[in-house]
Parts: structure tokens; sequence; C-alpha cells
């Protein structure tokens, strides 16, 4: 039991352990890690789609699911899923058949894709590549080209106006999700999530959301604008029951009508959890002495059991950010499309720059500096472990020395196993 | 695994950029599109050129494509549109296109690869996927290079040897870059701003 605890990887372990050949023990990883993903895939659409039932019916005054599963309706998901498989599968003479049936995969498979990048705890991430959230954003924008596929091909002018709104609303909407998920990019020097979590440690005034006024806003700019990228209420205009039917889903029936709403419920869940990561600290408490208690263990299950309490942590707040998109919903009244339009581009869009360019300044002219907080340096453990592999790899030669040269390591430090030939 | 994995990318890239060229819906077009260059950035990432195969998702993908299909839809004046080509465009498209083939085609097989690799190793190091970093989970170490390049430092080239003069980066086509995108941005809000109608005789 204890080198699997200890492992840093799957397939290191089963090659190890177990004495598998390479490629088969990176087979049998990839097939494991597939199986947690597939898990946590439905799983947030599983409690999700309950939840949303359960709290609509709260804040509308009525009692929602009730029954199924006993007591509070808590099966009403599997019901409802067990009922979808078995409803037909059908598309309409009018639709385009090829593109009609594969939309929907299309959303399904980019929305479960961004979950290989997405950290659940300290190191324990499916792929921890340097280009992570941007290749989680990149992916995740993949998920608009399926439903507006989904609206062009069904042949009907609801799914089709539901379609374009998306289109254009997305387009639109990008640009400040990009501009504020560049913000604690920039804090942290590094695009890898796991990177970004792990900077956050310590007391709760480390999170990026309280380092300066910008992050505290820009974390608001940004919840606000995966509102709108999930096409959540007061931004879902793609779907806008009460004037285009079902808007890009009308046309829809049966599985691959579920499949649309587990991935909006999976995709729901996983920028919460980019927000938690981002802005909200991640997998860490906030009270450096139970991390920490954890962290320094000497045994290796008390480290595995700090890293599943993190796991616990960050499901906590991104299901409570979850929440808020839930009560959201149920609490405005939807947008119209032209004031949708207006938001993004006449407020988020300028706000996000601001908000950019004050962060940066707030780097520049009071570095090390945060609201909250006096601990600086939150990017020093890199910088440290930057100088150490500086100092092994050139030893006393003279390196090429930059204007600022512990920011310059802390970029480069991939780079100074290569000095000397 | 690479080459199996390789294999099965290129054949993907490949046979939906045929089926893009055959298919005469627009939209079935956009979506074999969205295949060929989804296949494509899965090369890069098999090359570790992980920056690029993100960039290719995010613009070609996610930005372009999405741009196509939009557009198509604001267009459209039936329900699918559909392209037929007359034999003269095929014909030209034909011949357009089996030249360029021809001078890729040509252009790769007079490299000699083996001594570029030999070149490469010599100047370069083996290429490890292993090489270490700050963080041993970081995979891909393109992103920061990419960035301290764009930004005039060439840490490839520089860290930890002795130059007298840094080498250069890639600052300014970075700027020309920007500011050309800059002024298309502008210039299409420009053609596309409201046009405000003067009518002097409103009020009388």
């Amino acid at each position: 039991m204890m080198p699997l605890l200890a492992a840093e990887t799957i397939s290191g372990y089963l090659s190890k352990e177990w004495e598998l050949p390479e490629v088969w023990a990176l087979v049998a990883a990839a097939v494991v890690h597939v199986a947690l993903l597939g898990a946590f895939f439905g799983l947030p659409a599983l409690v999700g789609i309950w939840a949303e039932r359960k709290v609509a019916g709260r804040i509308q005054d009525r009692l929602g699911p009730t029954r199924v599963g006993g007591r509070f309706g808590w099966l009403q998901s599997v019901a409802d899923g067990l009922k979808l498989i078995q409803k037909e599968d059908l598309w309409p003479t009018a639709a385009d058949a090829m593109l009609f049936r594969v939309a929907p995969y299309i959303v399904v498979i980019s929305s479960f894709s961004a979950f290989l990048f997405l950290p659940f705890s300290d190191t324990w991430v499916a792929i921890s590549l340097d280009v992570g959230l941007f290749l989680a954003l990149a992916i995740l924008s993949l998920e608009v080209l399926g439903i507006i596929l989904a609206g062009y091909s069904s042949g009907s002018k609801w799914s089709l106006f539901g379609g374009m709104r998306e289109a254009a609303q997305m387009v639109s909407y990008e640009v400040p999700l990009g501009i504020t998920a560049v913000i604690p990019v920039m804090i942290a020097g590094s695009m890898n999530l796991n990177e970004i979590g792990s900077m956050q440690s310590g007391w709760f005034w480390n999170w990026f959301v309280f380092r300066d006024p910008f992050t505290l806003l820009a974390f608001f700019v940004f919840f606000t604008v995966t509102l709108a990228s999930n096409k959540r209420a007061p931004f879902d205009l793609a779907e806008a029951e009460s004037e285009l039917v079902g808007g890009f889903h009308t046309e829809y029936s049966g599985m691959r009508w579920s499949f649309f709403f587990l991935a909006e419920y999976a995709s729901m869940y996983f920028v919460s959890a980019l927000a938690v990561l981002l802005f909200l600290g991640g997998w860490w408490t906030g009270l450096p002495f139970i991390d920490d208690f954890f962290r320094t263990s000497d045994s290796v299950a008390m480290q595995y059991l700090g890293r599943v309490l993190g796991f616990a942590v960050l499901m906590i707040k991104a299901s409570k950010l979850v929440f808020l998109q839930i009560w959201i919903r149920w609490s405005l009244p939807r947008l119209r499309i032209d004031q949708v339009m207006t938001t993004c581009l006449k407020y988020l869009v300028p706000i996000s720059c601001f908000l950019f360019l004050g962060a940066t300044a707030w780097s520049l002219f009071l570095p090390g500096r945060v609201l909250m907080g006096t601990q600086p340096g939150l990017g020093g453990r890199v910088a440290d472990a930057a100088l150490v592999e500086l100092n092994e790899s050139s030893g006393s030669e003279a390196a090429f020395v930059a204007p600022d040269a512990v920011d310059v390591a802390a970029s480069s430090l991939t780079f100074s196993s290569k000095g000397g030939e | 695994m690479g080459t199996a994995l390789f294999t099965v990318f290129a054949t993907v890239a490949c046979g939906a950029a045929l089926a893009v060229v055959l298919s005469q819906n627009v939209v079935r077009m956009a979506f074999y599109l969205v295949i060929s260059l989804g296949s494509t950035a899965g090369l890069f990432f098999l090359l570790n050129a992980d920056f690029v195969g993100a960039t290719q998702l995010l613009i070609y993908v996610g930005g372009t494509v999405v741009l196509l299909v939009f557009g198509v839809m604001l267009t459209a004046s039936g329900p699918f549109l559909t392209i037929k080509s007359s034999p003269g465009d095929l014909v030209q498209a034909g011949v357009v296109g089996g030249l360029f083939l021809g001078l890729v085609a040509f252009t790769v097989l007079q490299v000699d690869w083996e001594a570029n690799a030999v070149k490469l190793e010599r100047r370069y190091g083996a290429t490890s996927l292993e090489r270490p970093g700050y963080n041993q989970h970081g995979e891909g170490h393109t992103t920061r290079s990419l960035g301290a390049a764009l930004l005039g430092a060439r840490f490839d080239k520089d860290l930890g040897r002795h130059r007298e003069q840094p080498s250069t980066g890639y600052l300014l086509p970075f700027e020309i870059v920007s500011i050309h995108l800059l002024v298309v941005l502008i210039g299409a809000a420009y053609l596309a701003r409201a046009k405000r109608r003067v009518s002097p005789s409103r009020d009388a």
C-alpha cells in the first residue's frame, strides 16, 4: 500500500512495482486516469442536477424532489438518467443527420478533456503541463463549436437562433475570460495550474483573490464571465426557454439531449474549480497549521491524507461556487441578447483590461506587497528553486545576467540544465 | 507508442483534410476542418510542442472555425448551404494544389534528415523528455522559452554561457504583429460601426 501512496505517477508505480513494460504501464495508467476522471465528470452532473432542482424548489417556495431514494429525492438524477437512456434516439427529417448526431459528442468530449488538466489536490492531476491553463481554456472553448453545430444542423429556426446567440456570446466573452485568467498567471509566473495552486499556500490572505484590490475584482469578473461561458442564467440566451422553446437543443431527445446537460454541469464544476485554483487558494485550507501538519509529516500516509484533505477542500470550495451559480440562476431574470453583448463588450472587456493593468502595476510598484497580509514573495519558492538549479548547473561560471536576476531565474529554470557544452 | 499515435493523428488529419475538399456542405466542411486541425494539434503535442498545440486548438479550432460557422449561419440563404464547383474550378484548384504538393514534397525530400539530427544533437544536446525543471511534474518546457524569446531574452541560447552580446529575441516582430493586429481591430470596428443617418429634416 505504501508504495502506491508514495508513487509520483501511476505509470511509474505500475512499471516499478508490478514490473509492467513501460508502454503497457502508460496504457494502464491512462485507463486509470480516464476512469477516475470519468467519475469526476459524471459526479458533478449527478449532484448538480439534483441540487439545481432542489435549490430551485426551495427558492421558489416549493420542496423540489422529495421521493426518489427515500428522502430528499437524492436519487432523482439517477432516475432522470435511466429515463433518458430508455428514450428513443430520433432526429428531424430536416436535420443534417450526421452533424446532428455528432454535435453532442463534441460538447461532451471537450468538456471532459478539460478535466485532464485540472489538479484535484497537490500533484493530483492527470496531465501536468506548463500550458495547463491555456490548454484547458482552449479545449473548453471547443464546447461552443458543438453547440453551434447542434443549433445549425437541427434544421429548426429555434435551434438556429440559439446557436447563433451562443456563438456571438462566446466569441465576445472569451476576451474577458482570457484577460482575467491571465492575471493570476502573471502573479504566479506560470500557467501550470498545479504551480498556481501551490503558490497560494499559507494563510488565506495568500490567496490570489486577496492579493490586491485588482485581483479581488478580477475574481468577480472571472466568475461572471464563466457564468456566461457556461450559458448559465442570466446569460442562458442559447436556451432561453421562454422565447426559443429550448434553443439549440430544441430538437434533441434522449441521451443526446442529456449529453448537453452532462457537459453543462461538468463545465460548471470545472470553471468553479478553475476559479478556486486561480483565485481562492486551490486545495489549501487557508489555515497553515492544518496544511503544514500534513505536509511536513514524515509519514507517507499522513502526507497522502493531507492530499485527500486538499481534495475535499477543493471539492467543497468548488461546490460552493456551483451552488452560487444555481442560486444566481433562480434569482436573476434573463438578460436580453443586446444587454448580454453590452455587458461584455462595453463593461466587462474594459473592466478586465483595467484590472489587468492595475494588477501589473501593483506587481511593478509594490512588489512583494499583498493587500491583507504581510507575507511577501508568493513566487519565492520558484525563484529559490531556480537559483539553486542555476548554481548547480553553471557552477562558478558567470551566467547570463538579465536586469532582474530573480525574475529571470524564475522564468528560465528549465533551460539552465543545458549550460556548458 | 509514439509512432502508433503519429499514424493515427496523421491519418485522421489527412483524411479529414480530404473530406473538407470533397464535401459540398459548408458546415460539414467546417466540421471536418475542426477534426483535421485538431489532429494537427495532436501531432504538435507528440512533438512536445505543447504551446503550439494549445495555440492551434485555441486559435484555429476554437476561434477561426467558430467564426467561419458563425459567418455561414449569418449569411446562408437556404437551410443548408452547399457549394458546387465547376469543372474549370476543379482543374484550376487541382493544378495549384498539385504544384504546391510537389514543392513541399521536393523540399522535404531534399533535406538530409540524418545529418540534421546529428547537427542538432551536437548543438542542443540529446532531446530528452526527462529534463529537470523546478517542478518534477511540470512537463512541456516550451512556454517559458517562447515567452522569454518574445520579450527579447533567449535563455535557451544564453543561459549559463559566456557571451559578450546576448542573443537577439523576437521583441520587435512581436510588437509589429501586435500593432498590426490593433490596426486590424480598429479597422474592423470602423467598418462595422453603426452608420448614423444625418436627417436635418427630422424636426422640421
